[in-house]
């Protein structure tokens, strides 16, 4: 589900970069597995690791026990911030299945 | 007189296992049967058209037919399946915590500084430094 929606991102990262916006995915897998990840699915963006879910908690998207052996890991969630550092759009799914689409933020960033 | 075999049954069941095992591996990959399962209910239907064909064969033409206990088997099996994916689809995925505390549109979004995937550390400060805009994407992780 999740190398679905990010699949369909890095097929659109060229439009992505055309407007000047940077993709970042973030999760708790460790630098090592998201390397393997970036290098069997292709991804080119940037992917950072929160293995203690720090920055998850921050952003209040913390799906407590939901991983592998009851740890914490992130919801499905993303944030659009612009220069300033403010929040233009965020799409906070409550379904695990449904996930935002580039069209989406591409929607979104031609209106910024 | 032979009875010959209920073929409806076999194939209904078939169906309704390539409906099960068809999400994950390849539906999940679009759009637009991954956010709404449409394809797995549509083939769950053709799976229950299939079955109760060849029940209805079954038990109406039983000196023709054979099936009626495979039928019955695989029909209460194909309908355990089918509520093991709703549930699954529409339950359980809906299971998730709310945002509530995620900033909202218009606040400032916090900085932090994360590694990588080759271990060097950038900050969203930076990243908001050298772009327009940066999109974060919160996901699972675990693959």
């Amino acid at each position: 589900m999740c190398n679905s929606e990010l699949r369909g991102f890095e097929e659109r990262l060229p439009e992505f970069r055309a407007r000047g916006v940077a993709i970042a995915a973030i999760s708790v897998d460790s630098n090592e597995e998201s390397r393997k990840l970036c290098q069997s699915q292709g991804y080119s963006f940037l992917f950072l690791s929160d293995p203690q879910a720090e920055v998850i908690r921050r952003y209040g998207v913390l799906h407590p026990g939901a991983g592998e052996g009851g740890r914490d890991i992130a919801r499905p969630a993303e944030f659009l911030i612009d220069a300033s550092g403010a929040v233009r759009w965020a799409n906070l799914t409550e379904d695990i299945r449904v996930r935002a689409r580039p069209q989406m933020v591409l929607s979104e960033l031609d209106r910024l | 007189m032979k009875r010959s075999w209920n073929t409806p049954i076999w194939a209904g069941f078939a169906v309704t296992l390539l409906a099960v095992f068809s999400y994950i591996p390849f539906f999940i990959r679009f759009p637009i049967t991954r956010d709404f399962p449409w394809a797995n209910l549509l083939l769950f239907l053709i799976g229950g058209g299939l079955l109760a064909a060849g029940l209805h064969r079954a038990f109406r033409q039983p000196d023709r037919y054979r099936g009626k206990v495979t039928g019955v088997v695989f029909s209460v099996l194909a309908l355990l399946l089918c509520g093991l994916f709703c549930w699954g689809n529409f339950v359980f995925s809906r299971r998730v915590p709310s945002a509530s505390g995620a900033p909202h549109v218009g606040q400032q979004a916090p900085d932090f500084t994360l590694a990588d995937a080759s271990g060097k550390s950038v900050a969203l400060s930076d990243l908001r430094k050298t772009n327009r805009a940066v999109l974060l994407i919160f996901y699972r992780g675990y693959w």
